[in-house]
């Protein structure tokens, strides 16, 4: 809901209702959620491919599962701090005398930005897929490396 | 098809099981997606196993019917800290029922990069039998 205030009338008024809507819907999705058992809702952007981004001291890891896409149809370029990953999926085609039973694969392309918390070491990237999940090693740069200070006794 | 080829994918979480048999084995488990067609030669099933290495794929195949397991192997190294998740690992499960007209002898498996094909041929035509009338 959008209130878009046109003159210097008291707001409070007008918002208040709704507030307390908002406020009471919350807390009804707050509710249903478990009951349903859904407390796990994964943050995703809603972008495929569905990544899994983890880190180490040196390097971002970065993790998607893509069966049946061949390397070479795949697209992977890196810049400061972001990693691009695009392509297309295709799947076979088979002859037209083929009729299916069940048809729950997609083909299409896609294409998805994906922004790292810290700086990359862009030309050490790596990238590999191995049983239909791509990894891509990201080195951080050396700026964004984590240091150890010593303290030192007077 | 040239429709479904250019159009641009969508995100979707794997499906979970709701109830799948009784599990010994705690986990998420998933409903892989599966093409399933079928030609004068047989059936071919092709299912989106990613993460699922040959080895820790099950086919079972008991009183028609076949069901498929499988174990995602879990990629991270072990000091990999989360930044974060989109998508779950844990097992797939999926059963069919197969006719009779499927040579179950003949099944045949094959795993590449994630997409598990599996082909089925049909029984080769029955030959006709002549069934002689015995009279007493």
């Amino acid at each position: 809901m959008i209130i878009r205030r046109v003159s210097d009338w008291p707001t409070w008024e007008w918002r208040s209702p709704f507030d307390e809507l908002d406020r009471m819907r919350k807390e009804l999705d707050r509710l249903s959620g478990d009951f349903t058992g859904s407390v796990f809702r994964l943050p995703t952007a809603g972008v495929f491919p569905l990544v899994n981004v983890t880190e180490d001291p040196n390097n971002y890891y970065v993790r998607a599962e893509l069966p049946g896409v061949k390397t070479d149809e795949l697209d992977i370029s890196v810049t400061g701090e972001t990693l691009t990953l695009s392509g297309e999926r295709k799947l076979p085609e088979e002859s037209d005398k083929a009729s299916y039973h069940r048809r729950e694969r997609e083909a299409g392309t896609f294409s998805r930005v994906i922004s790292l918390p810290a700086r990359l070491d862009v030309d050490k990237v790596k990238a590999h897929a191995e049983d239909g999940v791509l990894t891509v090693v990201l080195p951080k740069a050396e700026s964004a490396k984590p240091r150890q200070i010593a303290v030192k006794g007077s | 098809m040239t429709e479904s080829e250019t159009k641009s994918l969508q995100a979707k979480e794997k499906k979970e099981v709701a109830a799948p048999a009784e599990m010994t084995k705690p986990g998420l488990v998933f409903n892989p997606a599966v093409d399933i067609f079928e030609t004068e030669r047989g059936l071919t099933l092709l299912a989106d196993l990613p993460g699922v290495k040959a080895k820790d794929l099950k086919i079972d195949l008991k009183d028609d019917v076949l069901t498929l397991t499988a174990d995602e192997a879990p990629l991270e190294g072990p000091g990999e800290k989360d930044v974060f998740r989109e998508y779950r690992t844990g097992r797939y499960y999926r059963q069919f029922s197969l006719s009779d007209t499927i040579d179950q002898s003949k099944i045949e498996a094959v795993m590449k990069d994630g997409v598990l094909k599996l082909t089925l041929p049909k029984v080769e035509a029955a030959t006709p039998r002549k069934i002689a009338v015995k009279t007493t």
